[in-house]
């Protein structure tokens, strides 16, 4: 089990996500940094797929209450196990009784927790994300507060010390135009890739909002209400673009200008508000290949923490 | 053929878009309820999302390629009929006006009905539930009377309360759960629309046929 003393700003059960529900209205919801829980997990020998803690901001405490082990990813959050100080992306064992400390984040916004046996709230639609703004799954639906009591999974035999290298973030963010791309002129789609972009304040889970030059259709019209997905960038009547993220709803009806590449969503996860970003085009080779190049490292890393 | 009106492209690195051209058609919305039907049944898709008119299916592009999930889409497209259901009649329980309503005025003094008139015109005509979105089991409904057609609230609440039957231009519909919202609301309902820990999480789907009956009390 898993005390939450301190749960900071905003602490979450979440896994990789709920699918297979979107025509039911049903959001995403999972890690924002999907690489940084899949490698948590890894650490300590979960699926990939098993539920951990998202953690926005500091501080935050969490006592255990069995032996086992745990490992810290995305960023880094400046932790210590009782006094002794935890470097993120390795795997380190704890005893019981001993409590962690997250002072806060250096650079970037959200580390993520894996204890081994994962956090062990029950599947609702298939996933043990929390869904935030509809109340369920997770933890009771909701945020973590203090005094929450987590149930832990059965715990595994033998594991060594062992890291991961992880991937240093940077302001620059691929994208692939979308299907509303041409509906913007040339000075449009310059401004789109040539300023800067700064994140608003008003962001969240559903979506991070930017700031810079405003983008406006040459002949704007109404679109009918179509899907869209975590990565897709609208762009609302006052121009300012809206990248949607995990929590975002199912449908939407403002132009959709491009989508972030699933190889760079997770920057967005650690852009923390006024943070400045910088937009690239990119093709669909390149993204398959930004794709392929991360399930490398990942095996890679399988390799070297469990392979002979 | 309506293929000419029809085009097919990609959304991004895991999804494939059919899309209709408007406007907004019920055989078009037949076809693609047929087609998204007999995606589902086909399990090779992560999601399938019916919008107005269009169709977004989600794919592992680590397992399927791209470029063939857009041409087995539109040959589907091809085959798709019309679905033909026994339609689901859905009645839905509305307690009109007051605290339940409290833009039940303003629909009356836009379309310059009587408040009267309003709750027996938006209950005399079957809905026709074209996609859910928004939020979990929220339905988007056609078939409003023109006469009731009203623009959204310039301020959107902060928090519509669970329930609520609302009417956002030519749209009508009930929200699941407490929320913002911009519609404008006329009444209410006490039946639960989305309940996560059930086999079927919505109550209603799309190609139900939705009517709303007065609550006697407020009839």
């Amino acid at each position: 089990m898993l005390e939450i003393i301190r749960p900071g700003v905003q602490t979450t059960v979440q896994d990789l996500g709920r699918h297979g529900f979107r025509h039911l209205g049903i959001a995403q919801a999972g890690a924002l940094d999907q690489p940084a829980l899949m490698l948590a997990n890894r650490l300590v020998n979960n699926p990939a797929d098993a539920a951990g803690l998202e953690v926005v901001m500091g501080p935050v405490a969490i006592r255990f209450h069995r032996d086992g082990w745990l490992a810290l990813t995305g960023a880094d959050f400046d932790a210590r196990l009782d006094d002794t100080p935890l470097w993120p992306g390795w795997r380190v064992p704890y005893l019981t009784g001993q409590t962690l400390h997250l002072a806060g984040p250096r650079l970037g916004m959200r580390a993520y927790l894996a204890v081994d046996g994962g956090i062990d709230v029950p599947l609702v639609l298939g996933a043990r994300a929390t869904d935030l703004r509809s109340n369920f799954g997770g933890f009771a639906g909701r945020a973590l507060q203090a005094g929450d009591l987590l149930p832990q999974g059965q715990a595994i035999v033998h594991l060594n010390r062992c890291g991961a290298w992880t991937r240093p973030w940077s302001p620059v963010i691929r994208l692939l135009p979308g299907p509303e791309y041409h509906e913007f002129d040339d000075a449009v789609h310059h401004a789109f890739w040539q300023k800067e972009w700064k994140v608003s304040s008003q962001s969240d889970r559903m979506g991070y909002r930017l700031q810079g030059p405003p983008l406006h259709r040459s002949k704007p019209h109404e679109l009918l209400s179509h899907g869209v997905l975590p990565g897709v960038v609208q762009v609302p009547p006052n121009g300012q673009p809206i990248v949607l993220l995990a929590d975002a709803q199912t449908t939407g009806g403002y132009p959709r200008i491009a989508s972030v590449i699933e190889a760079d969503l997770w920057k967005l996860a650690q852009a923390r508000p006024g943070t400045r970003l910088h937009f690239v085009k990119t093709t669909l080779d390149d993204a398959r290949q930004a794709m392929q190049q991360w399930q490398f490292e990942r095996n890679r890393f399988e390799w070297s923490a469990y392979g002979r | 053929m309506k293929s000419v009106n029809t085009r097919f492209y990609l959304l991004g690195e895991r999804a494939a878009v059919l899309e209709s051209r408007p406007p907004v058609d019920l055989v078009c919305q037949r076809r693609i309820w047929w087609l998204a039907a007999a995606l589902r049944a086909q399990h090779r898709f992560i999601d399938i999302v019916p919008g107005m008119n269009n169709l977004t299916v989600v794919f592992d592009p680590l397992r399927q390629n791209s470029q063939e999930v857009l041409d087995q889409l539109s040959t589907q497209w091809q085959q798709a009929k019309q679905q033909q259901f026994e339609p689901r009649e859905v009645r839905i329980p509305v307690c009109y006006g007051g605290k339940a309503g409290p833009d039940l005025d303003n629909v009356s003094s836009y379309t310059g009905l009587t408040p009267e008139a309003v709750i027996a015109l938006h209950s005399s005509v079957d809905y026709t539930v074209f996609f859910l979105g928004f939020q979990p089991g929220f339905a988007y409904m056609g078939g409003l009377p023109d006469a009731l057609i009203t623009p959204r609230r310039a301020e959107p609440r902060l928090a519509v309360p669970a329930g609520s039957v609302g009417i956002g231009g030519a749209q009508t519909g009930i929200y699941p759960a407490q929320s913002p919202g911009g519609w404008q609301l006329i009444g209410r309902t006490s039946l639960t629309l989305f309940d996560p820990y059930s086999t079927s999480p919505s109550l209603l789907l799309p190609g139900d046929q939705v009517r709303f009956v007065p609550e006697p009390d407020h009839a």
